[in-house]
């Protein structure tokens, strides 16, 4: 199944209870199939179509507020437009989660992938992850719920899938028993919430706070994304419990521990690189990679333990900011604790395959040979 | 094993189903597989194209296909389109949807007239032969990993009732006649 239908499938095993729709291109397939499975009765939730990606999180966020599991996707200009609500969401700590088709913000119009759109919601109080595959896909549908409701955490949880090379390739999903996600996901108890709005005596939530109160609710939530990392790692130990398939935590790292050059990824051509990596190796260079799973707590230490062994590290972005550079280079820049060339590569949907993560590996090792890799490159760009 | 097929059709003749079939049958057939499509301004009969991998080893990247082992053609016409056979493997296959049969050098070439056995089945959609059940068959035959048993559930999956039925008697049929 294609990567929108593995997130559908996970929404529906979880048992939301909500399910907030706005169609928006690559991410429709997602809440026509939830609307399939609530039409046959497979699924229980209620399905609210909206008039805009704005009202489906104030959707989200009431439903939350009134102890409802609930769930929205979006894609680009209707993330932007849903931006003001995202922050509701996380400020507020809702734990809503949603599911993010990562495409080119406009303009030029463009249907196709980019990592910019997910990317400019890194503040808003969110765990943001990524998938490489629809497989991922399915098990994060899943274990965003167990995240954002853990009661160490309580804060929404998105998560992107690559537009079409996730969204729409069609690949191998092995999917959970329904008492086995039971088991791991117990329901939403309102007493689990920072906020909870009982429709039978009703109460107000957001009225103004002063400047004497508000860097403690602040970092009441910083706080929480304190216990973010540990409250990740244990929903990916007990899913790999119930889905006897490994998961990956906060980082993967592929072949990192003897190679001289890594290179740091997130999203659906993390596998493309895996291959470069092998190829590599077949040709005498040892090349290994780090893929980013979770963004959001950025998995720091995590990364510069992987590279510690490297010479040199490429960060690939497949995302801009302009007069700061890729994102996630800027973010890991003084962290790496190695020499780290900066490669944007990937944007508007320019396809990248393992020839491109071969071209990246060499030439960062030879920027790193030089001494020089402080020249930011971008990848195949035309003359 | 890794195998990479591309389809090559017009919009309107269930090119990415095609895909998404053969990989769905490698699957069944004990293989890893993997449907890729390729989206752009999708009109009615205007070209698209849609690849396939099939592979003993997890399937990991998730770019389009360049080089592929097999091409599929969907319509006649676009046999003489050099963008089809570009990156073909030399001495790679190619599966035509065509009466005759048409010379492609440096590649091994089957033929099966799909559009015949769409339209004596009643595949037609406004106006248009439906052949993509039946370049599957063929395909299924070409490559020899995939048993008519698997087609068979993997039509059937897709298409309920008579649909189904009219799917598999065109599925099977092209299995019997592709020839190269």
């Amino acid at each position: 199944m294609t990567g929108n239908h593995a997130v559908a499938y996970g929404v529906r095993d979880a048992s939301a209870e909500v399910v907030a729709a706005y169609p928006i291109t690559p991410q429709t397939q997602i809440v026509e199939k939830l609307a399939e499975f609530v039409e046959k009765g497979e699924m229980r939730g209620r399905y609210i179509r909206v008039e805009s990606e704005h009202s489906a999180m104030a959707a989200c966020i009431a439903a939350e507020a009134c102890g409802a599991r609930s769930f929205t996707a979006t894609s680009s200009h209707g993330l932007l437009y849903m931006s003001e609500m995202i922050f509701w969401a996380g400020l507020g700590s809702f734990p809503v989660t949603m599911a993010v088709v990562t495409r080119t913000l406009a303009p030029p119009w463009s249907i196709w992938n980019e990592h910019t759109d997910i990317l400019s919601q890194r503040d808003a109080g969110w765990v943001i992850m990524m998938c490489e595959s629809a497989q991922e896909a399915y098990d994060t549908a899943i274990q965003a719920f167990r995240i954002a409701e853990d009661e160490r955490l309580v804060q929404p949880v998105m998560y992107g899938l690559d537009a079409f090379s996730v969204s729409h390739t069609a690949e191998e999903v092995d999917l959970l028993e329904k008492k086995d996600v039971e088991g791991y996901l117990p329901p939403l108890e309102p007493s689990r919430l920072r906020v909870y709005m009982d429709p039978e005596n009703p109460g107000t939530f957001g009225n103004l706070v002063g400047p004497d109160r508000m860097m403690e609710i602040r970092h009441s939530i910083k706080e929480a994304f304190d216990r973010a990392r540990v409250v990740i790692k244990d929903a990916v130990r007990d899913y790999e419990k119930i889905s006897g398939r490994r998961q990956v935590g906060l980082i993967e790292e592929y072949r990192c521990s003897d190679a001289e050059v890594v290179m740091i990824t997130t999203g659906a051509s993390s596998g493309d690189a895996k291959d470069a990596a092998d190829y590599l190796r077949d040709e005498g260079v040892r090349a290994g990679l780090v893929r980013l799973r979770v963004i959001r707590p950025l998995p720091r230490e995590e990364i510069s333990d992987a590279v510690k062994g490297a010479k040199v590290v490429a960060v690939v972005d497949r995302d801009y900011s302009f007069g700061y550079g890729g994102i996630l280079a800027g973010e890991l820049e003084g962290y790496i604790g190695k020499k780290m060339c900066r490669f944007v590569a990937g944007l508007g949907g320019r396809d990248l395959t393992p020839e491109d993560f071969k071209g990246i590996a060499m030439k960062a090792l030879e920027m790193g040979e030089k001494g020089d890799v402080s020249k930011e490159i971008w990848w195949g760009l035309k003359g | 094993m890794f195998l990479e097929i591309r389809l090559h059709g017009r919009g309107g003749q269930g090119v990415v189903t095609a895909s998404e079939m053969l990989a769905e049958a490698a699957i069944l057939e004990g293989y890893h597989g993997q449907s890729i499509p390729y989206f752009g301004a999708e009109r009615r009969g205007a070209p698209v194209v849609a690849s396939a991998r099939i592979s003993d080893k997890p399937i990991r990247r998730h770019g389009q296909v360049y080089t592929p082992d097999t091409i599929c053609v969907f319509d006649t016409m676009f046999v003489l389109r050099k963008d089809v056979r570009e990156g073909l493997k030399e001495g790679g296959t190619a599966i035509v949807n065509h009466k005759k049969f048409p010379k492609i050098d440096k590649f091994r070439v089957y033929v099966v007239d799909a559009t015949k056995i769409a339209v004596e089945n009643g595949l037609m959609v406004a106006g248009w032969a439906v052949v993509n059940t039946a370049m599957v068959g063929a395909t299924a035959k070409v490559l020899g990993i995939i048993s008519k048993e698997v087609l068979e559930s993997v039509v059937r999956r897709r298409w309920r009732g008579e649909l189904g039925d009219r799917n598999l008697r065109a599925t099977l049929r092209a299995f019997e006649e592709v020839r190269g």
